[in-house]
C-alpha cells in the first residue's frame, strides 16, 4: 500500500476525527524516524499520515506551576534536552534523550513517538516508568490517562485503541532528595539497539541514609519494558549500601525473562539487566545527593 | 494519490514543486529538484549522507516527507558553498584529504556546519559525538575530524578578523 494523503491537523479534535475516519491505515506522524522507514520496507501499511506536529499541545515542553513536567508527545527529543528546566530537573529524561540514534535522529524522534513504537528495547521507556510518567491518550470518547509501566502490551503493540492518539506525557515534580538516571549497554559507543537497558528513580531519606521509594525499570530482556516493582521494593526503607543495591540488581535479573537474538545471549542480557540496576542506582544516589 | 504543492525555501531562494504524500525529502530534492548533493546511502537514518538542515535543524532527509518542509527553510550542501568561495569545511576537508570516494562527504559537512552554527567552540570529543550519525567507510574518521577541527579554527579566527 502506497501513502495516500498526508493531513497536517492543527487540534486533537481534528486527528482523531481522521484516525477515526480511515482506521488502522491512518498513523500518526510525529517525527517520523521509525514510521516512515517502517512504510518504505513495508513492514507497516499506512494511507494516511496524520502530522501532530503542527498542533502545539503536541509539540510543547511545560513546567506546571507544582513543578510536574508536561512533554507533548512529538516534542523532539533535542528540544528536550535542550530545555534548562528538563536538564536541572529530569536529567533521566536528557539521559534517554540524547542516545536516541543520532543527532540527526534526535531533532525530529520524541518520547511519545518512542513509546507508540513500542519496541522492547525503546531506550525512552525505562525512564518514563522510572520516572512515573501518565500518558495523556485522547480517542473519540474524549480523553483517558494510563500509566506508562501499562502502555506496552507486546512487542509493537500497545493500549491504544481505534482512533486514539498519545497527547501528551505528565511527570510528576521530583521529590526533594531525589535523582534519577538512564543507561544503555550497546557494543559502541553511539547509534546503536540496546542490548539491555535501565532505569532508576530514587528518594532518599533527608540524611541520606535511607531509599523512601524508588522504581526501577528494564528495557530489551522481555516482550515489553518492564517495570519491576520488586527491584524498587527492595530498596524502600533499607540503608544506602551496597548490600541494599545488589538486592535490587538481583531483583532486576530475576525479573528479565530475555531472548538470545544477534545483539546479545539470554544469558548476557539477564547479567546485564542487575549490572545496569546497580550502575543507575548509583547514578540516581548521585544526583539525589548533588 | 493526492499530489500536494509544497513551497519551501532552498538554500535562500523559494522552490515550488509538486510530491506525492509518501515522497522522501531526499528523493524530492533529487529526482523534482535537481539537487543531487545529498546522497542516499541507506534510506533508513543510519548513515547520515542525505543530511540537511531544515528550520535550523540537521536532519536526515530521507526520514523527513518532502509534504513536511512545506513553509520551511532548507539548506542543502549545495547551498554551503557562496557561489564559487568554498565553506571553511569544504576547504579544510581538501587540505586534509577528508574524503576518498566522496558519497559522505556532502552528509558530513553538512552536519559538520550544523554542528559549528551552533557550537564554535566545539572540541574533538563533541565533534565525534555529534557526527556519530554519519558513516564513512574510507576514511577511518581521523582526518574527517581533523578537518572539522581545523575548519573551527579557521571561522573562529575569521570570525574575529
Amino acid at each position: 500500500m502506497a501513502v495516500l494523503d498526508y493531513v497536517a491537523p492543527a487540534t486533537v479534535d481534528e486527528a482523531v476525527a481522521v484516525l477515526k475516519q480511515n482506521g488502522q491505515t491512518a498513523r500518526v506522524l510525529a517525527g517520523g524516524t521509525d514510521l516512515i522507514v517502517q512504510e518504505r520496507e513495508r513492514r507497516r501499511d499506512v494511507g494516511v499520515m496524520v502530522d501532530v506536529k503542527g498542533i502545539p499541545e503536541l509539540t510543547q515542553v511545560t513546567i506546571g506551576a507544582d513543578g510536574s513536567l508536561k512533554v507533548g508527545a512529538a516534542a523532539s527529543c533535542a528540544s528536550l534536552y535542550r530545555n534548562p528546566d528538563v536538564q536541572k530537573k529530569f536529567p533521566a529524561l536528557v539521559d534517554s534523550a540524547s542516545l536516541i540514534g543520532g543527532i540527526q535522529i534526535q531533532s525530529r524522534a520524541s518520547l511519545g513517538g518512542n513509546l507508540c513504537n513500542s519496541s522492547p528495547a525503546a531506550d525512552s521507556i525505562p525512564t518514563l516508568i522510572a520516572l512515573g510518567a501518565t500518558c495523556e491518550i485522547a480517542g473519540p470518547g474524549g480523553r483517558r490517562s494510563v500509566p506508562v509501566e501499562d502502555f506496552c502490551t507486546a512487542p509493537g503493540r500497545n493500549v491504544l485503541g481505534d482512533g486514539e492518539m498519545l497527547v501528551s506525557l505528565t511527570f510528576p515534580a521530583p521529590a526533594a532528595h531525589s535523582g534519577a538516571a538512564f543507561e544503555r549497554f550497546i557494543p559502541r559507543n553511539e547509534m546503536d539497539i540496546a542490548v539491555t537497558n535501565a532505569a532508576a528513580s530514587i528518594t532518599l531519606s533527608a540524611d541520606g541514609s535511607k531509599f523512601e521509594s524508588a522504581r526501577i525499570a528494564i528495557g530489551a530482556v522481555a516482550p515489553t519494558p518492564l517495570f519491576v516493582k520488586a527491584a524498587g521494593d527492595a530498596l524502600v526503607g533499607q540503608p544506602v549500601n551496597a548490600e541494599t543495591i545488589e538486592k535490587a540488581a538481583e531483583a532486576a535479573r530475576a525479573a528479565a525473562t530475555p531472548i538470545t537474538d544477534m545483539r546479545g545471549s539470554a544469558e548476557q542480557r539477564k547479567h546485564l539487566a542487575a549490572v545496569l540496576t546497580r550502575r543507575v542506582i548509583n547514578k540516581a544516589i548521585e544526583r539525589a545527593k548533588a | 494519490m493526492t499530489k500536494r504543492i509544497v513551497s519551501t525555501t532552498i538554500n535562500g531562494e523559494v522552490v515550488e514543486f509538486l510530491s506525492d504524500p509518501g515522497t522522501s525529502l531526499l528523493d524530492a530534492l533529487r529526482d523534482t529538484v535537481g539537487l543531487t548533493g545529498s546522497k542516499e546511502g541507506c534510506n533508513n537514518g543510519n548513515c547520515g549522507a542525505c543530511n540537511v538542515i531544515m528550520n535550523n535543524e540537521l536532519v536526515n532527509s530521507c526520514c523527513v516527507l518532502a509534504v513536511e518542509s512545506n513553509g520551511g527553510t532548507i539548506t542543502t550542501i549545495e547551498g554551503v558553498a557562496q557561489g564559487d568561495h568554498l565553506h571553511p569545511l569544504q576547504t579544510s576537508f581538501l587540505e586534509e584529504a577528508a574524503l576518498q570516494c566522496g558519497i559522505c562527504t556532502p552528509g558530513f559537512i553538512v552536519a559538520a556546519k550544523a554542528l559549528l552554527d551552533r557550537e564554535p567552540n566545539a572540541d574533538e570529543a563533541r565533534i565525534r559525538h555529534w557526527l556519530a550519525g554519519n558513516l564513512c567507510r574510507c576514511t577511518g574518521y581521523d582526518k574527517i575530524v581533523r578537518a572539522v577541527l581545523d575548519a573551527a579554527e579557521d571561522m573562529r579566527a575569521g570570525a574575529k578578523a
